[in-house]
């Protein structure tokens, strides 16, 4: 027996006999539902208010990003990973740069890499900072999107600065970056790292010591150590189980390993120690923001390879071999030696992974993203087993993933 | 009291109007968008509900949960083959009089996802007011829209939709 209740939610009643006295009910949880973090649809089965079941359907994202790339140029995939997770696009660029330039065997020089650790650790509080704003938001705490946002807003105003464009900034290219800094781009950097900590203590202000949201966090969505490894959860959903690994520090990419940071861990195993680990998440990429900026090398930004980068702007007016590079670059690209390649880097979210395939064409064979959002969906039937359905919102924020990740 | 004098109190407490301009001012003034986050662009939307700047300068703030209270739509992102039935849905579920502004470059075209996943704009099964265009647009670009969807809300007043 199924019925429409409203807002796209139907009931269904299994015939399974509760603990309570009465049937399990089937609800339909989203994929249009303003706490779903996107477009995520859960099966629940409860019973009473608890829940007893819990099935994900994904899907609704799904954009087909992984096929576009095998039709894109090796420059121009840059461009749709980007938009795969899209709240870590430097890092998402990072992944597929980092793969390219092993497969072409390539090192970027070291002010390129500083540069691309800046702007990791820059997106990297960019998502939290949304996911501390819009799990207040879901929690109650509506205050914390208006302050959360309002830093985010000066991130993507550098990310402006030194791009040109706030979200998707394709900064992060195989061979080095997009573009040099802007004295300005610095200015704004470095005011941001000054102000950054006091306004994460801002945060701590309205959340950590507060009864409410203490009371929907503490004991909320436990998901033990040896079950977050099992069930493969990563990043923060790894960490705030007590479980310190982290790329950056296990298998550091990028320079990582000269700068001095902390794995942010938490034993409470609960959406309250996962809230921590996110907190000092972004205190630890503030301290690498202010070690990178510190000792930011001079020197080029990309490698100097004119078959894989375009040659400077004033070149092409007096060297006719630059402009046959740069038109043989736009045209049909350069090529990438055969065999394939995984490279992971450390998103918000946890491990990105990219596996390239090339077959020595101008094209990506194959380009295969390693999801974390999609991991992290693992455990969350773990976590929401036997809570009560209010709970879900807090569980699913916790998970913090993002459906055009999870679907691609 | 003389019809002079009456006309002259009258005059400085009564405002005459016509009932649609009225109903537009009303209208246009208060168009309540659905919550309704698909992809990339829904940041954006969001970064345009927060302090920074602040659609509830134009009456738009309060985005709401169940279709049946929302006036208009933002598609906010790419919009899939699997997800297209339920947008439709959702639109069907709001009451009339009811607009859609199309923002991004996936909503409004499909973007650069010319492939099998995506619907190649919304266009195709909604009628679309707005078209943002951007990828993701601004914020600004998105109150812009909203403006140009309240001037048109204004001067359509009561008239029906051809």
């Amino acid at each position: 027996m199924t019925a429409e209740i409203g807002q796209g939610i139907t009931v269904a009643k299994t015939g399974e006999q509760g603990a309570f006295g009465g049937e399990l009910l089937t609800i339909n949880f989203g994929p249009h539902h303003p706490s779903t973090h996107g477009v995520l649809r859960l099966i629940v089965d409860l019973d009473g208010e608890q829940v007893r079941r819990l099935t994900p359907v994904i899907g609704y994202l799904h954009t087909g990003i992984e096929k576009q790339a095998e039709a894109l140029r090796w420059q121009q995939a840059v461009v749709v990973t980007d938009r795969h997770d899209y709240l870590s696009p430097p890092i998402n660029n990072l992944a597929y740069a980092l793969a390219v330039e092993k497969l072409l065997g390539v090192e970027v020089p070291p002010r390129a890499n500083a540069l691309r650790v800046i702007m990791s650790e820059l997106t990297r509080l960019a998502s939290h900072l949304v996911w501390l704003g819009t799990s207040g938001i879901e929690l109650g705490a509506s205050t914390m999107l208006m302050y959360c946002f309002r830093e985010r807003d000066t991130i993507l105003d550098m990310n402006e600065e030194i791009s040109g464009f706030r979200m998707h900034t394709s900064y992060i290219r195989p061979g080095g970056v997009m573009a040099d800094t802007t004295p300005r781009f610095l200015e704004m950097l470095d005011k941001f790292v000054r102000t950054m900590p006091s306004n994460i203590d801002e945060y701590e202000a309205l959340l950590t010591m507060n009864p409410i949201f203490r009371s929907r966090t503490i004991g909320i969505g436990m998901l033990p150590a040896e079950d977050a490894k099992v069930l493969g959860a990563t990043g923060p959903m790894l960490r705030g189980s007590g479980v310190a690994w982290d790329l950056r520090k296990s298998m550091p990419y990028s320079g990582y390993e000269n700068y001095d940071f902390e794995i942010a861990t938490s034993d409470m195993c609960d959406c309250y120690g996962r809230y921590l680990v996110r907190i000092k998440e972004m205190r630890e990429a503030v301290k690498i923001l202010r070690q990178a900026l510190d000792r930011l090398p001079d020197g080029p930004i990309n490698i100097d390879d004119r078959k894989v980068l375009p040659p400077p702007r004033e070149e092409l007016e007096t060297s006719m071999e630059a402009v046959i590079h740069h038109f043989k670059l736009f045209t049909e690209g350069y090529t990438v030696p055969p065999g394939d390649v995984y490279v992971a880097v450390e998103s918000g979210r946890g491990e990105n992974g990219c596996y390239v395939v090339s077959d020595g064409t101008h094209k990506p064979r194959r380009v295969k993203f390693r999801a974390a959002s999609f991991v992290n969906l693992q455990p969350l039937e773990r976590m929401a087993m036997n809570h009560m359905v209010a709970d879900m919102v807090a569980i699913i924020g916790t998970a913090d993933t993002v459906l055009g990740d999870v679907d691609r | 009291m003389g019809i002079e004098a009456l006309a002259e109190s009258l005059g400085q407490n009564v405002l005459t109007t016509t009932l649609g301009k009225l109903i537009g001012w009303g209208r246009g003034n208060s168009v309540w968008p659905l919550q309704f986050g698909l992809a990339c662009c829904a940041i954006e939307m969001i970064h345009t509900a927060t302090a920074g700047v602040d659609i509830a300068r134009f009456g738009s703030e309060a985005m709401r949960a169940s279709p049946r209270q929302a006036d208009m739509m933002i598609v906010s992102g790419r919009v899939s083959q699997k997800m297209a039935p339920i947008l439709r849905t959702i639109y069907d579920q709001m009451p009339e009089p009811k607009w859609v502004i199309s923002m991004g470059a996936c909503a409004s075209t499909g973007g650069v996802f010319n492939n099998y996943a995506l619907l190649q704009g919304v266009d195709k099964i909604v009628p679309v007011d707005v078209y943002i265009p951007g990828c993701p647009p601004r914020p600004e670009d998105l109150l812009n829209a909203l403006m140009i969807l309240q001037e048109r809300i204004k001067a359509r007043g009561i008239t029906p939709l051809p």
